[in-house]
């Protein structure tokens, strides 16, 4: 378990930077930075849930849309506070969560990959259709509170949640479970629980991340949450390796950043944005870091020129 | 009575084009295990295809039978062809590796073929009408559209065919036996390769058609157009049961019908919400839909 001190101190250089860099830095660079840390939190929920727990999910940008609109309706009509906000978009999307996650994760592969897929339109269409959170035009009119400094204090309390939940002996369930789920429930270990222990907990962090959307730009529109936006996150957990945490960040990280580069380009962009990923599965079908994570990758590099310089 | 037949009649009409897609994605299914994605956009470009063909072939201008019949013919071939050029580019390399990899090489050539097409035809254009179009008055308040006849017929024409194809001929056995069994078929001396290449071929020209009957109904096409209908016909493909050809067609119909009775009866506002809703009571009643096999899991 990584301690509380690691936690305190990251959150601090965090905090440093958003109070000292932050103010003289270019905003287009603030922006990409925090909308890749609002990334980062959904995708490493997703992880979780697809990466370690093997379960399929297409629909957690559903969860996104959930907690948005959950912190969203409470700072515009009961004003409070936007941290409690979005801590209330966490609760109310792994609620959901339990409710989506109970009778479908009996479902496997695609069959919950369509669950899911469906759940995230419903959600969607139900959204658009409640006039009292603006319907199709959206929720607008909220504060705008996200900023660098939150949104990464989210992300490394996240990481270092998910990391140690990994690690834990719920964790070797989650990849039990994975690897072989009848094997896993001949141990009487019981795989539904451990399945929807894993989505809630995914779901939980995607809430979060939709709550940090909500204030980031002071609106919120029920298209931004779309299947599309599940199947990106997908994409992100599986081209930075399924299994491993560090991977999918540093695909989320750079897929959040690619467009932006590739902005000069403009039209070309999606284009050349869809052939990278094309290229990438079928020159490195395991992903960025397959199964390891990025401790793991560098001492194994660190290794091989030690013994490269001693040999 | 004149509601509840008219919705059926719209309904039959939509439930046929869910039909035709759906048809192209359980049969990839079926041999290859993948959603793909990209199929969507196979039927999108049918349309761009058949607007390109009607305007090179004077078909725009002067819409004969002939000219017609080449549009159709020439969009399915189009198809076909387009399919066939994605699974050996972008699938075949992958053959071997997990299916999520293949998933999401499937999504990627979806956004590659979206937004090449958005670069190189536009966002919007306007279809010419190519079929008659009357309409029929059978009682009041209920009318029958030529679009509709047309469209039913053309469907009914194309599942004749298919249904003689996958039962009746070499090839169609040698699919069945690839859905069944990809390495025992590959033992039976079934080139496996080829049989895959001909189910895209196969299931992308019924995109084909289902892109030219919609175009010339909706007047527009936009390449955003596979989007929304890849979606359903794909739902209704799972409804059905993934991998069975009849099960494709049932969920369609079903999943046309149910969508146009909502419009008509509730309000057509939710009726995307009951798409999926229709989905996810019978997956959870049947997870393997309508008509799907269920496959115990041996350890």
């Amino acid at each position: 378990m990584l301690g509380w001190a690691a936690m305190v101190l990251s959150i601090g250089i965090v905090w440093v930077i958003q109070v000292f860099a932050v103010p003289w830095m270019d905003p287009y660079l603030t922006d990409i930075l925090t909308r890749v840390g609002m990334n980062l939190l959904a995708v490493m929920g997703l992880a979780l849930v697809l990466g370690f727990t093997g379960q399929f999910s297409l629909g957690h940008a559903g969860f996104m849309a959930v907690g948005a609109y959950t912190a969203g309706a409470l700072v515009y009509f009961e004003h409070v506070h936007p941290l409690v906000g979005i801590l209330a978009g966490g609760l109310a999307a792994s609620l959901v969560g339990v409710a989506v996650g109970l009778p479908s994760l009996r479902l496997t592969g695609d069959y919950l990959a369509v669950v899911t897929l469906g759940f995230n339109g419903i959600i969607i269409v139900l959204i658009q259709n409640a006039d009292w959170l603006g319907g199709a035009k959206g929720l607008i009119g909220l504060p705008t509170f996200t900023n660098f400094g939150w949104t990464f204090s989210f992300v490394i309390v996240g990481a270092l949640a998910i990391r140690n939940v990994i690690a834990s002996a719920q964790g070797r369930v989650f990849e039990a479970v994975r690897d072989n789920e009848i094997a896993t429930r001949s141990l009487g270990i019981d795989t539904t629980r451990a399945k929807v222990t894993a989505f809630v907990f995914g779901a939980f962090w995607a809430g979060i991340a939709g709550g940090l959307v909500a204030f980031h730009r002071g609106s919120i529109f029920p298209t931004q949450f779309q299947y599309d936006r599940s199947i990106e996150l997908v994409t992100m957990v599986v081209l930075g390796g399924t299994g491993s945490l560090s991977g999918p960040l540093i695909a989320s990280s750079v897929l959040t950043a690619l467009p932006e580069i590739l902005r000069p380009i403009a039209q070309y962009r999606m284009v050349i944005y869809a052939l990278l990923l094309i290229g990438m599965m079928i020159l490195r079908p395991t992903g960025l870091l397959g199964a390891r994570e990025l401790t793991e990758v560098v001492a194994a590099a660190v290794k091989r020129r030690r013994a490269a310089r001693a040999g | 009575m004149t509601v509840f037949l008219q919705q059926l009649i719209n309904g039959l009409s939509l439930g046929a084009i869910y039909a035709l897609i759906a048809l192209g994605y359980t049969m990839v299914y079926g041999t290859l295990q993948l959603i793909n994605f990209a199929h969507s956009e196979v039927f999108m470009m049918g349309a761009f295809a058949a607007l390109y063909l009607a305007r090179w072939s004077g078909a725009e201008a002067n819409p004969t039978l002939v000219s017609v019949t080449f549009v159709i013919v020439g969009t399915m071939a189009f198809c076909a062809a387009l399919g066939m050029t994605i699974e050996r580019l972008a699938y075949r390399p992958l053959r071997k590796s997990g299916r999520l990899n293949l998933l999401i090489t499937a999504i990627g050539v979806s956004m590659l073929l979206k937004n090449g097409t958005l670069i190189a035809a536009g966002p919007l254009a306007s279809f010419p009408s190519l079929l008659p179009e009357t309409q029929w008055q059978l009682a009041p308040g209920l009318s029958l559209r030529s679009m509709d006849v047309i469209t039913l017929s053309v469907t009914l024409v194309l599942m004749v065919v298919l249904h003689h194809i996958v039962e009746r001929t070499q090839m169609g056995r040698a699919m069945r036996a690839v859905s069944h069994s990809r390495d025992a078929a590959a033992l039976m001396g079934i080139p496996v390769d080829r049989v895959i290449a001909f189910t895209f071929a196969l299931g992308s020209s019924l995109a084909g058609a289902a892109a030219f009957l919609r175009a010339v109904d909706m007047h527009k096409i936009d390449p955003e157009m596979g989007t929304n209908m890849g979606l359903k016909a794909f739902v209704a493909a799972v409804v059905g049961g993934i991998g069975s050809i009849p099960g494709a067609v049932v969920g369609a119909i079903l999943l046309g019908l149910s969508e146009t009775f909502v419009s008509g009866y509730l309000t057509s506002t939710y009726r995307d919400a009951i798409a999926f809703c229709l989905l996810i009571v019978i997956l959870l009643v049947r997870p393997s839909g309508i008509l799907g096999k269920h496959a115990p899991e041996k350890v």
